[in-house]
């Protein structure tokens, strides 16, 4: 496989000012990777300064109320800051600061990504400046206080559907022009290579914790891994430690509102393959190739294109994709909350959606492992309003 | 394509109609534009600065890839000694296709494509598609690329090589690098295709300047910003050229 590459997928599609850095970049991180002091560094502060590792709980309650597999739950929700997005801006900031950079920049949708870049950042000492939609400062307030306290600048976005995808456009935008000094800090699977590649490698300690987990606990391998899949850092990040066992992996999309344009981020159900924001993969676009806007109740999946290992993880059949819709989402944060104590992120909540329908299709003797991927504190206002 | 002293403007085409961009173009060719860059439109333009951004977003919701090309048709058959260069993101490419993407612009009179999240390692294809039909092709260095890349680029580039003047954006800047002439020099050492500057020149002074060490000087931004002022866009575009065309008349 050419490296940057999952089958046809993936690449390295970006203006020729950012190619220089991308290389520079990739070259850095094979050198950080294979690093002895450097993996002893980035697993000293997983351990001492995000929490880790973070527990599998058995979630008995909520297994009972589903009448079929055991469900296990691994909590990314317990890390500080509360997602699993501290893994990746962790390893990408020790790997700044290695390479001499003074700033980083990040793209926020939900802003537990850009919670997780300011707190990295005020640990090294580092400039931070975080680019989100208006319409997810707006839906993640909590957040964006949270960063401006952790001493990052938010910068609001207002071009396209003033989401995700266009915060990231500014964020590319802003590395472009100050790419000397900066260092951007990118938040899932997504975008040019080395990214996708960078981003699994530092999320994979999720189910590394889980697959000795589940043994420890069990006896053996769990039938079937579930998470929620926007860019898809979590879900690649858990499934990557059992891709070669005999355990179905499901990835979990937004289905919105249904699956009209526009209406959803499902794009294994409405896209096709496209090439946006540097990588190639599936993307939800109309017939001329026009990006289409996208929807879901949460921002952190609210996105038009998903990382280009989860479409060659689907085009060989190794995992499959479906879809929760946001009344789904929303009824199994209700869920989660009333019968084990966890408020899950909106995100997350997809997952215990597809949970709470794939579970009773299984017997007891089967054992489901949810990804939790991150705590909902910062959904109080969503989910009062709905 | 591109011979000394060549003066480039770049209009996104359907910012407002393509009736409009058709009107602009023509007011360019008859003042002293000598090639047009047609910017087409895309939802999500990461190499672009706020202006041309919000002119490629607003058009990008009523023109398609196959509508510009068909207004290139009808430019060329109106004004047949001007170069037409496509300048475009590449997703619209894609969902074509490179063949029926090349063969199209063969047949509507394009001269040449740039593609600008398309760098020569990814483009095998493009320019198989490109060579077979008969247009050129053009990339983009800039001041982040690197020795060997610069050769490769300029091996790729059958029309010109479009240099980028400065790490970011497109957009209008105060004032252009002081090392920009040296870059260039740099490029010539390892081509003898002709090199056209863009990115961030709006004055008369800066294309002057830029003309004395480049073939060709690209302006775009300065001319999106005037015909989103609306009024009369066409009579302010001819005064542009006039202006900043001037390097051609000492």
């Amino acid at each position: 496989m050419i490296p940057g590459r999952f089958g046809p997928f993936g690449g390295r599609y970006a203006p020729e000012t950012l190619v220089g850095p991308l290389e520079e970049l990739e070259a850095a991180w094979t050198e950080a990777r294979a690093d002895v002091a450097f993996a002893r560094e980035l697993d000293h502060l997983l351990r001492t300064y995000v929490g880790r590792e973070t527990p599998l709980t058995r979630a008995d309650r909520l297994t009972a109320h589903c009448g079929g597999a055991r469900i296990y739950l691994k909590r990314e929700d317990l890390t500080h800051t509360g997602a699993h997005k501290i893994n990746n801006a962790l390893g990408q900031a020790l790997l700044a600061r290695r390479m001499g950079k003074r700033r980083v920049v990040a793209e926020t949708g939900a802003g537990q990504h850009g919670v997780a870049t300011a707190t990295v950042a005020a640990l090294f000492g580092l400039e931070c400046v975080v680019y989100m939609g208006r319409v997810d400062m707006e839906r993640q307030a909590p957040n964006v206080h949270r960063m401006g306290l952790l001493g990052a600048r938010v910068v609001p976005v207002d071009a396209g559907t003033r989401t995700l995808k266009d915060a990231v456009s500014e964020a590319m935008r802003d590395w472009v022009t100050n790419v000397t000094d900066t260092f951007y800090v990118l938040g899932s699977a997504l975008g040019p290579h080395p990214y996708p590649t960078m981003v699994r490698d530092l999320q994979a300690v999720i189910g590394r914790e889980a697959r000795a987990q589940i043994l420890e606990a069990e006896g053996r391998l769990p039938d079937e891994l579930v998470a929620c899949v926007g860019g898809g850092s979590n879900a690649i990040g858990l499934f990557h430690a059992f891709l070669d066992d005999d355990v179905a992996l499901t990835g979990v999309e937004a289905g919105g509102r249904g699956l009209a344009p526009g209406e959803h981020a499902a794009r294994f159900a409405g896209g096709s393959p496209g090439v946006l924001q540097g990588t190639h993969t599936y993307v939800l676009q109309d017939d001329a190739g026009q990006i289409q806007a996208t929807h879901s109740v949460s921002a952190g999946l609210d996105y038009a294109a998903v990382g280009p290992e989860h479409a060659w993880l689907r085009a060989q059949g190794r995992a499959t994709y479906v879809h929760a819709t946001d009344d789904e989402a929303l009824a199994a944060f209700h869920a989660l909350a009333r019968l084990e104590g966890i408020l899950p992120a909106l995100e997350s909540a997809h997952a215990i959606a597809y949970a709470l329908r794939r579970a009773p299709e299984l017997g007891p003797e089967r054992v489901l492992l949810v990804n939790l991927s991150g705590r909902g504190d910062k959904d109080l206002a969503t989910v009062r309003a709905c | 394509m591109l011979t000394r002293g060549a003066f480039i403007p770049f209009v996104v085409a359907g910012d407002p109609s393509l009736a409009d961009t058709e009107r602009f173009v023509d007011a360019l060719a008859e003042e002293d534009a000598d090639v047009v860059e047609l910017g087409v439109p895309f939802s999500d333009a990461i190499a672009d600065g706020p202006v041309i951004q919000a002119a490629s977003e607003r058009a990008a919701t009523h023109v398609t890839l196959t509508d510009v090309l068909a207004l290139a048709a009808r430019i060329k058959s109106r004004h047949p000694r001007l170069g037409l260069v496509l300048f475009t993101y590449l997703n619209p490419v894609f969902r074509l296709g490179f063949r029926r993407f090349a063969a199209a612009a063969r047949a509507h009179g394009v001269d040449a494509a740039l593609v600008v999240d398309l760098p020569p390692e990814e483009a095998d294809e493009h320019r198989e598609a490109m060579a077979e039909a008969g247009v050129k092709t053009v990339f983009l260095a800039s001041p982040t690329t690197s020795p060997a890349r610069l050769r490769r680029i300029a091996e790729a580039s059958t029309g010109f090589v479009y240099y980028v003047s400065r790490a970011g954006v497109t957009g209008e800047r105060a004032a252009l690098s002081s090392t920009l002439a040296a870059e260039v020099a740099r490029l010539r050492e390892v081509t003898d295709k002709p090199i056209a500057v863009g990115f961030g020149i709006s004055t008369p002074e800066q294309a002057a300047e830029v003309a004395r060490f480049a073939d060709g000087v690209v302006v775009g931004s300065a001319f999106v910003r005037a015909i989103a002022e609306g009024g009369d866009a066409v009579g302010r575009i001819r005064e542009m050229v006039r202006s900043l065309a001037g390097f051609k008349r000492p």
